[in-house]
């Protein structure tokens, strides 16, 4: 299993996210985004997050222009895996692999700090170590993190089970940080190759550290 | 030439920005604001004298870069 991690000015958590892929048995590679290609063994893409260009302009916009993201494009439309986290998530709504797009936090303030969410859909690559109505425990850190998608583009994502992960409380019930749509904290694309989330699985991947439901997402991956 | 470029959040987008400023001008006593929607500006100096082209690539730029147009709508003034 190689993990090839995307690293833009003002990407933060490439190496958190290479420690726990590591971890679980990995290896890794962090790529600058001025590549114009993607590492031929790559079997998992990560867009990790962090704060892109300043997130000037808009959160995710500017790097969406990066040299790398062409052969990004390319890697996801023939079928290669690609996961976004946070600023990562951001990036892949601007460069439109991804549905919707990442508004600024209702209540206007930076959240860092654990929230519980809700496993919606398994049925795939990333979620299927885990069941329908799971709940996980994972932190969250963003300014921008609330998710907008029309209704129609809602309705889609419902019949197509695209939804993720939903923001809810210990017991599973809706509790919405951020004012995102239908409390959506991550997203895939219809082909179910393309993945995107605001929280954080690879920072909880000890107990130690407060969590470790982050390791059975990331697991998800291992077992094409 | 210039281009004055204005984008906000589209109508039906809550836009949280200016609910806090309307709350914020409420309660400085300014009760006759209706609603308030907060932009952003964005000013391009362009090397350009034919209005209809200058026109066509700004909205070019507003569409692939400048305005996120899943959740954002964009104005364009020439001047």
């Amino acid at each position: 299993m190689k993990v090839t991690i995307l690293q833009f000015p003002g990407t933060n958590c490439e190496y958190d996210t290479q420690h726990s892929f590591e971890r679980l048995g990995a290896t890794t590679e962090i790529l600058w985004h001025k590549s114009e290609t993607i590492p031929a063994d790559t079997d998992l893409l990560v867009v990790a997050g962090g704060f892109s260009y300043g997130d000037y302009l808009r959160s995710g916009a500017i790097a969406r222009f990066s040299p790398v993201m062409k052969a990004v494009s390319t890697y996801a439309s023939n079928g290669g895996k690609v996961l976004g986290i946070c600023n990562g998530f951001q990036v892949l709504t601007e460069a439109g692999l991804l549905p919707g797009a990442l508004k600024r936090n209702d209540g206007l303030h930076f959240i860092s700090k654990h929230h519980h969410l809700k496993v919606i859909n398994n049925d795939n690559i990333f979620l299927k170590e885990l069941e329908c109505g799971d709940v996980v425990n994972i932190p969250i850190a963003h300014h921008d993190g609330n998710y907008y998608i029309d209704e129609a583009g809602l309705k889609d994502l419902e019949a197509n089970n695209q939804i993720l992960l939903k923001y809810t409380d210990e017991k599973g019930e809706i509790k919405n940080p951020n004012g995102s749509v239908e409390s959506i904290a991550g997203v895939c694309n219809k082909e179910k190759n393309v993945f995107g989330l605001m929280p954080h699985p690879e920072r909880a991947m000890e107990n130690l550290l407060g969590s470790d439901d982050g390791v059975k997402m990331l697991q998800g991956f291992f077992q094409a | 030439m210039k281009a004055i470029v204005n984008i906000s959040l589209k109508a039906g987008v809550l836009d949280s920005q200016g609910k806090a400023v309307h709350h914020a001008l409420d309660s400085l006593h300014f009760n006759n604001v209706d609603d308030v929607r907060v932009g952003k500006q964005i000013v391009l100096k362009l090397d350009e004298t034919d209005k209809e082209k200058a026109m066509s690539e700004v909205t070019k730029m507003c569409e692939e870069l400048l305005a996120n147009t899943v959740i954002e709508d964009y104005d364009i003034e020439l001047v």
